[in-house]
């Protein structure tokens, strides 16, 4: 058996078989893989006995079930409103500069992936970005720089 | 008629945090008849916080009236409406006030499960969170009630906020929202009796609990009693999370969180409503007004309104689940055609066709989201005309 398929018999152990646990068994993967292959999603469907395109469908509606491949890492910097009042886009630019991507690209090391996100939730301290859980609130262009140099040397 | 109003006045409801407090509350609660605990939240005149406002005592009887042995009580955390942050921060500091608010619900309409839906964007919470669930569920077993709480996570979609859909995303489907009826109370999760109440709400259920209808009633106004948790942001020197009485008229807001320059406030958030400076004087902050979910996003003279019409709209296209073609369609078409306008490919009237589409969106749409659309776009396009056509 692959890692994956390791994994996905892990999850559908802890979380069961019916639909109702999809979700839990979806988002479990991305905790560990950062995305949903296509041969993931088969294996699960084969688990739930349901069809891969309904385990498809599903994960293709939200965007943190990402069906494509991201980096180790994923950074979220939130794009709405009041984030963009305080000038997010200088975050963004910084980041792209520093990691050498565009915004949904990923390193050429396959370590971070740089995205955008609707309203994180922040709207008091922004401009506010996530690194896979972990949130940065009130960042400045240098702090965010800061945090991501950081964020590489700690492993 | 003169209306009702109030000056701007400070509460600590939610947030004052006394050690056990929510555990002793859920205590003495569980003694008293479900009939009495439905009838004082009723006289409390507490309605829901998420925004929709329906009122919380009434949800509750007409779910513990359904003859069903299956049902659910839903905490909604998937909060997503943009300027709205207090969830977050309820969820924080005070989680066994959620908790016992959800255990108290359980015990009134006769459910044996709760869960919490908590948006993905928040799984950092979700550390503490599981956490204290773990010691309320063995507080639970303490005291003989039979009732478990549950977390789920969400996924990153605004859409699952609507209650239908965040059942759909918790049954493992795509968060499309259902037709209504049958509503929750009848058929929610899994299709059984449920009640889903947003954060805040199921907090002043607990508290209203604990302190008696009477003392709630006394804040707030006829129609919106009590008072609520405010999500400031935008150009304030002081933005924040702030407990304020409700029925408050909105200058008396702006003089205490403006800047001095502010030009509109954004009620609601990204579905509410733009009310510019003319009409501070006149606006009331409540059900009887503008009701809100808690975002209120200040803008100052310097904040182009096209720019922030324009980021509403890309927010709602992203955001439209899709399944219906009056929103799908409908928030590209808005955003398309203030684009066109703004570079004169259009002329300034085409506007009026995009109000009618709104029209059609709110009588057409199958959910809140297309529903709401033209509440921004028809409040900024009216008052701030010249600001989307130059």
């Amino acid at each position: 058996m692959s890692t994956t398929e390791v994994l996905i018999s892990e999850l559908v152990e802890k979380h069961g078989r019916t639909r109702n646990s999809l979700m839990p068994i979806l988002q479990g993967i991305v905790q560990q893989e950062k995305f949903l292959s296509e041969d993931a999603m088969v294996s699960v469907a084969r688990e739930l006995n349901i069809s891969a395109a309904d385990v498809f469908g599903t994960a293709s509606f939200y965007t943190f079930l990402d069906t494509v491949p991201r980096g180790k890492n994923v950074i979220r910097v939130c794009k709405t409103i009041s984030c963009h009042m305080k000038n997010k886009d200088e975050i963004i630019r910084a980041l792209e500069n520093a990691l050498k991507i565009k915004v949904g690209e990923t390193t050429h090391d396959k370590e971070y992936t740089l995205l955008t996100a609707n309203c994180l939730g922040w709207c008091h301290k922004g401009p506010v970005m996530l690194i896979n859980d972990e949130v940065y609130p009130e960042l400045t262009p240098e702090s965010a720089l800061k945090i991501v140099n950081e964020h590489m040397h700690s492993k | 008629m003169t209306m009702e109003t109030k000056k701007l006045k400070k509460v600590d409801i939610i947030f004052e945090n006394i050690p056990g407090l929510s555990y002793s509350i859920l205590e003495k609660t569980i003694k008293r008849n479900p009939d009495d605990i439905i009838l004082d939240l009723i006289d409390s005149g507490l309605k829901g916080r998420g925004g929709a406002g329906f009122p919380t005592g009434l949800k509750w009887k007409f779910t513990k009236n359904e003859d069903n042995p299956v049902k659910y009580v839903i905490c909604n955390a998937d909060e997503g409406e943009p300027g709205t942050f207090k969830d977050r921060e309820i969820i924080e500091r005070v989680p066994d006030k959620i908790l016992t608010g959800i255990a108290i619900c359980g015990y009134v309409i006769g459910a044996k499960e709760g869960y919490i839906y908590l948006r993905g964007e928040y799984n950092f919470l979700l550390k503490n969170l599981v956490k204290r669930v773990e010691e309320f569920n063995a507080f639970l077993k303490k005291i003989h009630l039979d009732f478990k709480v549950m977390i789920r996570s969400g996924s990153g979609a605004y859409v699952c906020g609507e209650e239908s859909a965040l059942f759909e995303s918790m049954e493992g489907y795509r968060g499309e929202p259902r037709n209504k009826p049958p509503y929750p109370t009848v058929a929610g999760y899994n299709w059984k009796p449920t009640v889903i109440n947003n954060v805040e709400t199921l907090v002043f259920a607990t508290m209203i609990c604990h302190m008696g209808p009477e003392k709630f009633k006394k804040l707030g106004t006829t129609d919106s009693r009590g008072s609520k948790v405010f999500s400031v942001s935008g150009d304030t020197p002081i933005p924040g999370i702030y407990e304020l009485e409700l029925g408050m008229p909105l200058h008396r807001f702006v003089e205490e969180f403006g800047d001095g320059d502010t030009k509109a406030v954004q009620i609601g958030g990204a579905s509410g409503f733009c009310v510019t400076r003319k009409k501070f004087n006149d606006t009331i902050i409540g059900f009887e007004g503008i009701p809100t979910g808690g975002s209120m996003m200040i803008f100052n003279s310097s904040r182009s309104m096209y720019n922030i019409l324009h980021d509403y709209l890309e927010f709602f296209c992203e955001e439209s689940c899709g399944q219906c073609t009056p929103c799908r369609i409908g928030c590209q078409q808005l955003l398309k055609g203030i684009e066109a306008v703004k570079r004169g490919e259009r002329p300034p009237s085409y506007l009026e066709e995009l109000k009618k589409l709104t029209a059609t969106m709110k009588i057409a749409s199958k959910c809140g989201l297309g529903q709401s659309v033209g509440n921004p776009f028809n409040s900024i396009v009216d008052n701030f005309r010249e600001e989307i056509i130059y």
